[in-house]
């Protein structure tokens, strides 16, 4: 078999693989769902993210090690992570050859030469680990918005698989700022009509990892004679516009074999020596490369002026169960939307910029998207995390339970009831929906009772017996008071539940008397029974169930923020916990 | 309500769910006399909240198993067990172990989803008026059975059979705990079960309807099956030491000619299983 149809095979495995494991990470235990899918296989395969975590916390988390299986053979071999295995390079290079099919021989070499912006992914590389790499001054993880892994892992489970469940009737999932992931996606997807695997080439931060790591390569593609006629096929399918013909940049090979197979006199070969032609390495100047530090280095501290991660923290920014502190937190999120996007719930959102630049597709929860709130018995999210910034955490501890007893539950915020938009509170209107889905036992929801007089509830007898009471005034709405909630107030008598009216008479039940009938003349109070909600701050979990149920459906009347959660001790309301 | 033919109502004392169950049952005449062959059944269990089956914020699993069991002997042709729970309705099914225990029973799970929804209007309503009913699963049912657990409840009082046909109201039905003794009335009008089916073996008498904790629940040993929800209500509102008089509802949906309040009237069989 010839081996570009090995790469071929390769590369429609490994996006099939790929696809596969974004649809499979539906909870359930269907063949289809996550049973023990490897669903983070593709993220822990990516070094970017090994490397880069380890600059920020100067550790790795044990499942990054098996990146090793794709830094190893790149060492040796080149970058064929890029050209056999990635499934965003897989979907570029397919749309690249879709896109100029119809193109001619020398329009194509035109297509794929080398040029020299395509040193800006070694910058933006660079720019990267700069930020990660300074913890002193301020370290932050953002590989996550160009890292190619988190960007399609991103794309697909949070925008495409969605959408197609959606399409199926399999689930609506909905995620707040999906358009701006779409767009991103969509615009490197389209930017191969311009240029084949523009993303490759110019922006991947991954694959100038690959570039540098393979630097040193033993094997290599090139010419093994400096001459030939100079037709220039080898390179009109050139995936990395790396120039077989001449003197080849090395570092821009993905390793697709096309020149091999393209040069109709077999003077390409991938071999151990240096392409006779010449051979050039990534091609970054000092002064950008110096450039780039500075940038990535500053940037961190450019960003946390807004003190975001001090006392101008954004109370909605509400955390999965088992995150890590923000700062640390931020070290280690890729933003690869896995949490997100496995939340049974739908709860977890992909974050926006209201809590920081940083805080981009970062997950945060939003009580108002997704079926009830985060759920009390699940914690899937921590689970899937691939670099662990959302530990995983078991549902004892998640519950402070057994030997996280003294710990108590994790608290991810607290809810906060709105007394001017709270039914009961505001609007003299029995509710308490809040009260009745907070999960917790016992409820961190609790009511106190109360009576309102209506608004023109006083009223004037005109005849009263144990059963019943004539009023002077016509008014009311014939069983507008026999809900249940509706009772009637006499001075120097309990009060007693209105069982049905009509426009002057109110009815009781027959059960009870008064101890004096009311004369007549006196004044009666048409009351209405409330329980009014009130918020345990020690008991609530900030689950956010009860926002979700709220039917005070625009800006809800019980809100949870991000305060006193657990993660963080200064934000906590609690003098002691 | 039409006259019903024969008991209408049995109360089991004993500890153990499927045996009262299936006494309760054979008291009333036996399954057959609910489930005919070649039946669709639907059986709306309480999956309200994504809560396991100990701590008791649903129907019991077994309970419900035994229920499909025993309608497919009777020979119904399908048994489906649906909710529009409160909590995520997957989740709700599988962490409350009903999905697992009904689909091994042989039945079908049916979740809601926007298409099983229909506006309806209820003659003599005044709150289910075009609105939202989970109607897609009893579309060609034979026979519906309510099976629910006896669980306190803050805002009505109580949650037990009347109160569980919440799950079929769509939309935003929680604008309706403002009255919530007139819509639980309205749904008892509404919803005409071939059977009921109250399991008060444990009872949730705190924190409810969502518990969360063993110590919510107190053992009441009681299991109640009756043609006529209120009188089952009625009957349940004692375990959680409630009267009639505590439950508007009660007296509202035996007005609207639901039921009675007076089971006593029923002549309920009482007896005991160990």
């Amino acid at each position: 078999m010839r081996i570009v149809t090995v790469r071929r095979i390769s590369q429609v495995f490994f996006f099939s693989l790929f696809v596969w494991l974004c649809i499979v990470s539906t909870v359930g235990d269907k063949l289809w769902q996550l049973r023990n899918w490897p669903i983070n296989w593709f993220l822990q395969l990516d070094p970017l993210t090994a490397i880069s975590t380890a600059l920020t916390t100067h550790t790795i988390y044990r499942t990054l090690i098996w990146s090793l299986i794709i830094v190893m053979p790149t060492i040796i071999l080149g970058r064929f992570f890029c050209g056999w295995v990635c499934p965003f390079g897989s979907l570029h290079h397919l749309v690249g050859l879709w896109a100029n099919k119809k193109k001619s021989a020398s329009q194509k070499v035109q297509l794929n030469k080398y040029r020299k912006a395509q040193c800006i992914k070694y910058l933006v590389l660079v720019l990267f680990l700069s930020a990660a790499a300074f913890p002193s001054l301020a370290a932050t993880l953002q590989t996550g918005l160009l890292d190619p892994i988190s960007l399609i892992t991103r794309s697909f489970n949070l925008v495409l698989v969605p959408i197609a469940d959606r399409a199926a009737n399999i689930s609506s999932r909905f995620y707040e700022g999906a358009w701006l992931i779409f767009t991103i996606f969509l615009a490197a997807v389209l930017l191969n009509l311009v240029i084949p695997r523009f993303y490759c080439r110019f922006i991947c931060p991954l694959g100038a990892l690959f570039a540098v790591l393979g630097r040193f390569a033993i094997w290599r593609i090139g010419k093994n004679q400096p001459e030939c006629i100079n037709c220039k096929l080898c390179e009109q399918s050139c995936e990395g516009g790396c120039e077989p013909s001449g003197n080849i940049k090395i570092g821009e090979c993905v390793l697709c074999f096309n020149c091999r197979q393209d040069c109709p006199h077999e003077l390409i070969n991938y071999q151990t020596q240096r392409s006779s032609a010449g051979e050039t390495s990534p091609d970054i100047s000092r002064r950008g490369f110096v450039l780039s530090v500075a940038s990535g280095v500053l940037a961190v501290p450019a960003v946390r002026l807004s003190n975001k991660l001090g006392r101008n923290w954004h109370h909605k920014v509400i955390r999965p169960p088992g995150a890590l502190a923000e700062e640390e937190f931020l070290k280690r999120c890729v933003k690869c939307g896995q949490c997100t996007r496995v939340c049974p719930t739908n709860v977890i959102q992909p974050g926006g910029i209201e809590g920081g630049l940083e805080n981009l597709w970062t997950p945060v929860l939003n009580n108002r998207i997704g079926s009830s709130g985060c759920q009390l018995n699940c914690v899937a999210c921590g689970q899937v995390c691939p670099t662990s910034a959302i530990r995983a955490i078991t549902l004892l501890e998640k519950k402070g339970l057994g030997e996280f007893a003294g710990a108590g539950p994790i608290k991810i915020g607290t809810a906060f009831v709105d007394r001017n938009r709270c039914l009961p509170w505001a609007m003299d209107k029995p509710c308490i929906v809040c009260q009745e889905n907070c999960p917790v036992s016992p409820k961190a929801i609790y009511t106190q009772e109360c009576f309102n007089t209506i608004r023109d509830g006083i009223l004037t007898v005109k005849v009263a017996t144990d059963k019943m009471i004539e009023t002077v005034e016509q008014t009311t709405l014939p069983n507008k008071f026999a809900s249940g909630d509706y009772y009637c107030a006499v001075e120097g008598e309990k009060k007693r539940k209105i069982t049905a009216n009509t426009e002057s008479t109110i009815e009781f039940s027959p059960d009870e008397n008064f101890g004096k009938i009311p004369a007549q003349g006196s004044k009666i109070e048409i009351q209405i029974r409330l329980q009014k909600p009130y918020i345990d701050i020690e008991k609530c979990i900030g689950c956010g169930i009860c926002e979700h149920e709220c039917p005070v459906s625009g800006k809800r009347a019980v809100r949870v923020s991000a305060e006193g959660e657990t993660r963080s001790s200064d934000r906590r309301l609690l003098l002691k916990r | 309500m039409p006259r019903l033919q024969g008991r209408v109502m049995s109360v089991v004392s004993g500890s153990d769910r499927v045996k009262t169950a299936d006494k309760a049952i054979e008291l009333l005449g036996g399954i057959e006399r609910f489930a005919k062959p070649g039946d669709i059944v639907v059986i709306k269990p309480n999956a309200a909240f994504a809560s396991p089956p100990m701590l008791g914020a649903t129907t019991n699993p077994d309970l419900v198993a035994e229920v499909v069991k025993l309608c497919y002997k009777a020979g119904a042709k399908k048994v489906i067990v649906t909710d529009n729970p409160i909590n995520d309705p997957a989740s709700c099914f599988t962490i409350s172990g009903i999905g697992k225990a009904a689909t091994q029973a042989g039945a079908e799970i049916v979740l809601p989803g926007n298409h099983l929804f229909k506006p309806t209007t209820l003659p003599g309503g005044t709150l289910i008026k075009n609105w939202p009913i989970f109607f897609g699963p009893f579309e060609k049912a034979d026979k519906l059975i309510g099976i629910s657990p006896v669980k306190n409840h803050h805002r009505s009082g109580a949650s037990m059979v009347m109160k569980n046909w919440y799950g079929l109201l769509g939309g935003r039905r929680n604008i309706f705990h403002q009255d919530i003794n007139t819509i639980i009335a309205e749904l008892a009008m509404m919803v005409k079960p071939t059977l009921v089916i109250l399991d008060g073996i444990e009872t949730m008498v705190t924190n409810g309807p969502t518990g969360g904790s063993i110590s919510d629940l107190k053992r009441t040993n009681t299991m109640i099956a009756s043609c006529d929800m209120v009188a089952a209500d009625s009957y349940g509102a004692g375990l959680l030491g409630l009267t009639v008089s505590d439950l508007p509802y009660l007296k509202k949906a035996q007005a609207a000619g639901a039921g009675t309040t007076d089971y006593e009237s029923l002549k309920p069989i009482l007896t005991a299983v160990d």
